[in-house]
């Protein structure tokens, strides 16, 4: 507890950069995923393809995964980028599935009638699909932030640093309250993505939370 | 025989689903239990192999108590049929068929050819046995669902909405083909339904239950569609009932010769002179083929171009087969055949209602004598009304 | 740089003795599949009973609540706190394991109890109804209806250990994961890399190999169907390492 204290500062910036290497990949992998899971979901000989080929992605441990980007990206081994687009590769490992899941959940009926009154594919998407696909599409995104905080601190182990150093450092110093700093802020931060998610999608969907007197 | 002796369920919590029930389900027929939701239909189905145990009261087949036996070897001896027909996924139709005969420990080979042979019987090609449930139609799942009941020859069956989760169709054909199968079998069987068309047409005997598990009556469906005991029968026997009755009365009408003409070779070779409007045309045999407009008879050249009019109404069938086939043809003239369906003569709709309303009034005189051999024996509920 | 990268991973020099490339690989699948056998001994049987009784709901929650500890902190504490009361091997090999453990239960433990409770229960009623004992619903229908979400669950638990392993080389385990730690401390790129390859290849091999023991043992009818069964659900997928 001492120690957490006496760090606030130091806590303070490494939960700021571990927000941004956790976050912005969420944002970029969302972005990615709609895309993508909007193509395999209308082109059926895409979706094996788009979704063996995340799955194999996805099985590629986070430590090789870090370590290998420079090789692709030509970037430094200590460049926050290898973290940042590894994590959106996984977010988009993960999200694809989901998003076609969500879209192939939309009831035939909605999709018909968005048809019937003249909105064309790209407006049914955005108009129609895609809100109602929103619940399934959230479930996944929280199912990928909480493992972005958790495997964004292992890149403390190839020099990029966020909250995993100080589960680095108070390993290494055998400083119990640093280790618990880091652990704490790590769940913390998975708690507060999980909450922000949940408002997004309570805003998304408002249809779903009208409670009994607005059916009256 | 299956004989429920004031049986009660309370579920933890307060709720009364069956309410001191006494009920017989007489061998070799089919006992109907019906009911709205929440009338505890399916609870006192399942308390007779004891999926759920009852707070009081007992259940004997063949005057054996059932809580004196192991429950899992007492439904072993007992077919059990469930909505969506409940078949494994991840075992092939044949190997489901054969589940209980294998649970039993019989020999794996016959088992199988033993499956197969059910599922001919149940109209399913055999060919289809080493094929996995989730390759059938919703219909064909439900007849594998019946076969599988059947495979150990249980001289009983439970059946809980076996026909409810198909179209209409196929409900209708699975309910005919269980019937002529009943007849070939004569099994002890207790159905629960939500649907009272159904009940009436499966039924020998139907019970029909009111929310909270009370007995409202047990009577043939002829006998509760013309004295429904009270208000909340008569309400969920819904509408038509008075017509729905005729069903079951069977009775001669007066026939009156019909003039024909015969289709053949693609012609109407005697146009006879003929002053009505509607003429009947039948092939070379005497089976009737449609009707047609009278002086259109010499352009007829196939049987496609005639108006079929209606149903036919065979001689020895209900007064309701009789007024329908008379009200829905062309010519107001119901066209009545024999068993071969060759044509016997005509009927007209006035004069079936005559013999309706003949009918109606020693009815209860009737009723008895009528219904003596199946109304009163066993022990029913004597409730029904005179 | 590619070059250097395949000239560490193919001379004959890496591939032997006690820290090679081949006795590392060993010891990596050999932890693996310690772990997962000892998380599939307690996982399956727990998610077999929470999925056919109905009761312990909250163990499943519970172990999927520990996916939000980082798996660094885990691993770390675990080390500090046990290590120093161990001697030898063990210091850092037990903590190690157990931490594997720890984290291949859930996806296990989840997918044996939602595939048990997924099966339909219109299945299982039957089987009720025509005899079938508890034992036998369970053996007979619930465990080989489960099967596919089971197999999804021991291939992510797999997959987790794999890579938590790796990392598990910063405190002291052997594997694969010791090429790339001990790359990154002196700076030999080349071999960093080429241990990073071997991960992933491995990883992949191992998914490929879960993928053809699920083709062998799961029930055709089951499969045949890949609208009605989503066999893989991204909780079950997802890592956290």
């Amino acid at each position: 507890m001492d120690w957490i204290l006496a760090h606030l500062d130091d806590i303070g910036r490494l939960t700021a950069r571990h927000v941004v290497l956790a976050g912005v990949p969420l944002v970029l992998g969302l972005v990615i995923s709609l895309g993508l899971g909007w193509v395999a979901h209308r082109v059926r000989g895409l979706r094996g393809i788009a979704l063996t080929g995340s799955g194999l992605l996805y099985t590629i441990p986070s430590l090789a995964l870090f370590v290998l980007m420079p090789l692709v990206l030509g970037t430094s081994i200590l460049s926050p980028i290898n973290v940042i687009v590894a994590m959106t590769l996984y977010t988009v490992a993960l999200l694809v599935r989901t998003v076609v899941d969500g879209l192939d959940s939309v009831p035939p009926a909605a999709r018909q009638a968005a048809t019937a009154i003249g909105y064309g594919p790209a407006r049914r998407f955005v108009g129609v699909e895609l809100p109602l696909a929103v619940p399934v599409i959230a479930a996944g995104l929280r199912v990928a932030s909480v493992s972005n905080v958790s495997i964004v601190s292992v890149a403390s182990l190839v020099g990029v640093s966020q909250l995993g150093d100080l589960l680095v450092d108070g390993f290494n110093r055998a400083i119990g309250g640093e280790l618990l700093a880091g652990t704490l802020g790590c769940i913390v931060l998975a708690l507060v993505f999980d909450a922000l998610i949940r408002l997004g999608e309570r805003l998304l969907t408002p249809w779903l939370h009208t409670g009994r007197e607005a059916s009256a | 025989m299956i004989r429920l002796d004031r049986v009660t369920k309370q579920f933890p919590g307060g709720t009364t689903a069956v309410d001191d029930l006494s009920l017989t389900a007489p061998t070799g027929k089919i006992t109907v239990l019906v009911g709205p939701s929440g009338c505890g239909k399916t609870t006192t189905l399942r308390m007779i192999n004891r999926m759920i145990e009852p707070t009081s009261g007992t259940i004997t087949i063949d005057d054996q108590d059932v809580s004196a036996l192991d429950a899992a070897e007492l439904r072993r001896g007992i077919g059990y049929v469930i909505q969506h027909g409940g078949l494994f996924p991840h075992r092939t139709v044949e190997r489901n068929v054969a589940s209980v005969p294998l649970l039993l420990g019989h020999d794996k080979k016959k088992s199988i050819a033993r499956a197969r042979e059910l599922l001919e019987l149940v109209g399913i090609d055999p060919g289809l046995g080493r094929r996995y449930p989730s390759q059938l139609s919703g219909g064909q799942q439900q007849r594998v669902g019946v076969a599988r009941a059947l495979a150990a020859d249980p001289p009983v069956m439970l059946m809980d909405e076996p026909f409810s989760a198909v179209d209409p169709v196929v409900r209708e054909q699975l309910q005919d083909e269980f019937l002529r199968l009943q007849g070939e079998l004569g099994k002890t069987i207790v159905l629960v339904t939500h649907d009272i068309d159904e009940a009436i047409k499966l039924g020998d005997h139907i019970a029909v239950l009111a929310v909270g598990g009370r007995l409202a009556q047990v009577a043939s469906p002829h006998q509760l569609l013309t004295h429904p005991a009270d208000t909340f029968v008569a309400d969920f026997l819904g509408k038509d009932r008075g017509y729905r009755a005729l069903g079951f009365d069977g009775a001669e009408v007066p026939l009156h010769h019909e003039s024909t003409v015969v289709l053949r070779d693609g012609a109407i070779t005697d146009p006879a002179p003929h002053d009505d409007p509607w003429t009947l045309v039948v092939d070379e045999s005497g089976h009737p083929l449609g009707w047609a407009s009278t002086d259109r008879l010499g352009q007829i050249t196939a049987s496609d171009e005639l108006a079929l009019g209606g149903t036919l109404a065979r001689r020895d069938g209900s007064l309701r087969s009789a007024l329908d086939a008379a009200l829905s043809s062309p010519s107001r003239r119901g066209v009545v055949v024999d068993d071969s369906g060759t044509l016997v003569g005509t009927c007209r709709a006035h004069q079936v209602l005559s013999v309706i309303e003949e009918q109606e009034r020693p009815e209860e005189e009737r009723v008895p004598a009528h219904e003596g051999g199946e109304g009163g024996d066993d022990g029913l509920d004597p409730r029904a009304p005179r | 740089m590619i070059g250097t990268i395949l000239d560490w991973l193919l001379s004959a020099q890496t591939w032997q003795g006690d820290d090679g490339i081949l006795a590392r690989l060993l010891e990596h699948i050999g932890y693996t599949l310690l772990v997962v056998v000892i998380a599939a001994a307690i996982a399956i049987p727990l998610g077999l009973w929470v999925g056919h009784t109905g009761r312990g709901r909250w163990l499943v929650s519970g172990a999927n609540a520990v996916r939000a500890v980082p798996t660094l902190g885990l691993l770390f504490a675990l080390v500090l706190w046990l290590g120093p009361r161990l001697s030898g091997e063990l210091y850092f090999v037990l903590p190690s394991v157990l931490v594997l453990v720890l984290l291949a239960v859930p996806p296990i433990l989840s997918g044996t109890y939602s595939g048990v409770a997924a099966v339909d229960p219109a299945a299982r009623d039957a089987a009720r109804g025509m005899g079938m004992t508890g034992r036998q619903v369970l053996r007979d229908v619930e465990l080989p209806c489960a099967l596919p979400l089971i197999l999804s669950g021991l291939s992510s638990a797999m997959l987790q250990v794999v890579a938590t392993a790796t990392i598990a080389a910063y405190v002291g385990l052997g594997g694969l994961g010791r090429f790339i730690i001990d790359g990154l401390a002196v700076q030999d790129y080349a071999q960093t890399a080429g241990g990073a390859i071997l991960v992933a290849l491995l990883a992949l091999v191992l998914e490929g190999l879960m993928a053809a023991i699920q083709r062998l043992v799961v029930s055709p009818g089951l499969t045949d169907n890949p609208g009605r069964q989503r066999s893989r659900r991204p909780s079950l997928r997802s890592r956290t390492t």
